[in-house]
């Protein structure tokens, strides 16, 4: 079934049912332009642009992480509370795979699977049972709690709870033009867009990114259509998994060190950024990860760096109460 | 020692007894999920600290003021965003807890992280003398049993006046909300005022912890009202039951006396392990709980419904 046609129109309409779609980002890409461009003015191209090549880093995290909790939250129909802690147990297990004497990459790609594999057992064992029994918000913000409680304190249990560092590179850095960036920055930052660019490719041309953006939309509308929901599923939470795992590590590379409590901390930005895009839409979340990411580099400009991680939680707040369904959300915020 | 340690446990029991109330009045009677429940701690005990140690007020005329603060946070907070979904309004109210400890943290009004030291003068007299009185009764020596005794008077005060309230024609109204928030407003009712009011009252019960967290650390820290008290405050409601009064103080109970019981199993782990366990193990319950008797020990099943 084709995208247009998901969405009720008829074929003639597919034209402006598409420019409707795009015109959001449109938008949302010229705003951050202008800012970017506003910004230069008020404090100077070099101060501004480095902002923003920072930004850029934290974007790839952000957006990452967002577009797992996003996605499950179309499955679960609760924003899940553990999935920060999922971007702790990815960069750990990337940690304990490194101490086996595999380097950092490939042991980054060996804990992407891994995790993905966790979070498709956690399905299997927990969420499947509670879908099954329909059970209330409460229980399955209880349940996702618990979770994310054992999970934290699992890997405060193995690893200790201090602050440890990754055991890379975090100090060379590259000149680009009149701006600096930590070359492991600067490899964060292309692989966090990258990955960007090819989950939105993803979600928007294969058939399982159709089928994960469907049920994410609506479970039952997405079954009636012929849909295997329960493999789409299955697939939405190994993809969480991963993406998760990824920010995770990306997070740490960034930032050259990391506790157990990172992906909690970092949880509320993730929400900001989900929320920001309209929770459940895919590429929303990866919109909405970018904004949070330069926003909170571009505030630094004018506040202290303490503030950073307040910025995230005011544009999740200005967000519920000026437009609670996002950019890109459709769906009825308001009770 | 022994007897000392275990009622330092019961201070700390009942500080979440009375935090946990709130939580109740709004999860259990009114169904919304309040995550900000330890925002509204903070704001009260920092507002109380900050009146003592920077305006010089009395201890006493500074804490009802303090409920006043925090019950206007709570009607600021409420007012917009108790009109979200009600998984909005979580993120929105565990958003505005963590605001409050950034700001506590990182402005120049409230200490930092040096916190606030200083407010207490006024309790410790008073707890000197109620320690006098009671080694007349043979209770003399226990440093912690003053407050014990205040902090579960003072839940002892909060569940009757609860007690009352839920039992009133408004308690009534509040259940009607929880069950069918559309039905209750066809009848008339306004349904986002009496939202706010219980939300109100959520945040009045959390100004009363944080006056007794603060007495019992004697200082003011952000970090001791991060988003795992409230979380930790879930665990005692689950563990005690939905819509039960009474299951709050059993559920408080229950988990600190677990959670410092464990101390004494001498595991061939480090104190830091010890530490981590601790709470792997209250996450296990809180699942386990959620998925096998969701009502929690003393709850009833019929008055579990929120709204999806």
């Amino acid at each position: 079934m084709t995208e247009g046609g998901r969405r009720g129109g008829d074929a003639p309409s597919l034209a402006p049912q598409a420019w409707r779609r795009l015109s959001p980002a449109l938008w949302l890409a010229i705003a951050l332009v202008l800012i970017a461009l506003g910004l230069a003015v008020v404090v100077g191209p070099v101060a501004a642009g480095q902002a923003t090549l920072n930004g850029l880093v934290g974007a790839g995290y952000f957006a990452l992480g967002a577009v797992g909790l996003t996605l499950v939250y179309g499955v679960l129909r609760l924003v899940n509370f553990a999935h920060g802690d999922m971007l702790t147990v990815g960069m750990y297990i990337a940690i304990a795979i490194m101490a086996l004497g595999i380097s950092f990459w490939p042991a980054a790609v060996l804990a992407m699977i891994l995790t993905a594999l966790i979070a498709m057992l956690l399905d299997r064992i927990m969420w499947e049972p509670m879908r099954r029994a329909q059970t209330s918000t409460l229980q399955l913000f209880l349940v996702a709690t618990g979770l994310a409680l054992v999970l934290r304190y699992s890997v405060q249990f193995f690893a200790g709870s201090q602050v440890r560092t990754v055991g890379l590179d975090t100090i060379s850095s590259v000149d680009l033009g009149p701006w600096h960036l930590g070359r492991l920055q600067l490899v964060v930052m292309l692989v966090g867009l990258v990955t960007i660019v090819l989950a939105g490719i993803a979600l928007r041309y294969t058939r399982l990114g159709k089928e994960m953006r469907a049920v994410a939309d609506n479970i039952a509308l997405a079954e009636v259509t012929g849909i295997d929901t329960r493999r789409t599923i299955r697939v939405t939470w190994l993809v969480s998994g991963a993406m998760a795992a990824l920010a995770g590590i990306l997070y740490a590379a960034s930032i050259g060190s990391i506790n157990p409590n990172f992906g909690f901390t970092i949880l509320l930005s993730l929400f900001a950024a989900a929320v920001l895009g309209g929770i459940g839409n895919a590429y929303g979340a990866l919109a909405g990860g970018i904004v949070i990411g330069l926003s909170q580099e571009w505030a630094t400009l004018f506040f202290n760096p303490r503030w950073k991680p307040a910025i995230g939680f005011a544009i999740l707040i200005l967000t519920l109460l000026v437009m609670p369904r996002g950019i890109f959300g459709r769906k009825k915020a308001r009770s | 020692m022994s007897v000392e340690f275990w009622i330092g446990v019961g201070v700390i029991a009942g500080i979440y007894a009375i935090f946990v109330l709130g939580l109740q009045i709004n999860v259990g009677f009114t169904g919304l999920l309040n995550l900000g429940q330890a925002g509204f701690m903070s704001i009260g005990a920092y507002a109380m600290g900050m009146l003592v140690v920077d305006a010089g007020w009395s201890l006493w005329a500074a804490m009802p003021v303090a409920i006043a603060i925090a019950v206007t946070a709570g009607l600021l907070v409420g007012l917009p965003s108790l009109r979200l979904r009600a998984d909005y309004f979580a993120i929105a109210t565990i958003a505005f807890a963590e605001i409050v400890r950034y700001t506590f943290q990182n402005a120049g009004f409230a200490g930092g992280n040096q916190g606030i030291i200083g407010y207490d003068a006024e309790w410790r007299a008073l707890a000197a003398w109620l320690l006098h009185q009671l080694a007349h009764l043979g209770l003399g020596g226990i440093t912690q049993l003053p407050l014990f005794l205040a902090v579960w008077f003072c839940f002892g005060l909060c569940l009757m006046v609860l007690r009352l309230l839920a039992a009133s024609p408004w308690g009534r109204v509040l259940r009607a909300i929880r069950e069918d928030e559309d039905a209750a407003a066809a009848l008339g009712k306004n349904v986002l005022v009496f939202k706010l009011q219980s939300l109100a009252i959520a945040a009045a019960l959390a100004a009363i912890a944080g006056f007794f967290l603060a007495l019992n650390v004697t200082y003011l820290y952000p970090s001791e009202f991060d988003p795992t008290f409230t979380f930790l405050g879930y665990a005692v409601l689950v563990l005690g039951g939905y819509a039960s009064y009474g299951g709050v103080a059993l559920g408080a109970v229950l988990l600190w006396s677990l959670m410092e019981g464990l101390r004494f199993l001498h595991l061939p782990i480090s104190d830091g392990q010890q530490g981590s366990l601790r709470f792997v193990l209250i996450g296990l319950a809180l699942i386990l709980l959620s998925m096998l008797r969701p009502q929690g020990l003393l709850g009833r099943k019929a008055e579990m419904r929120l709204r999806r």
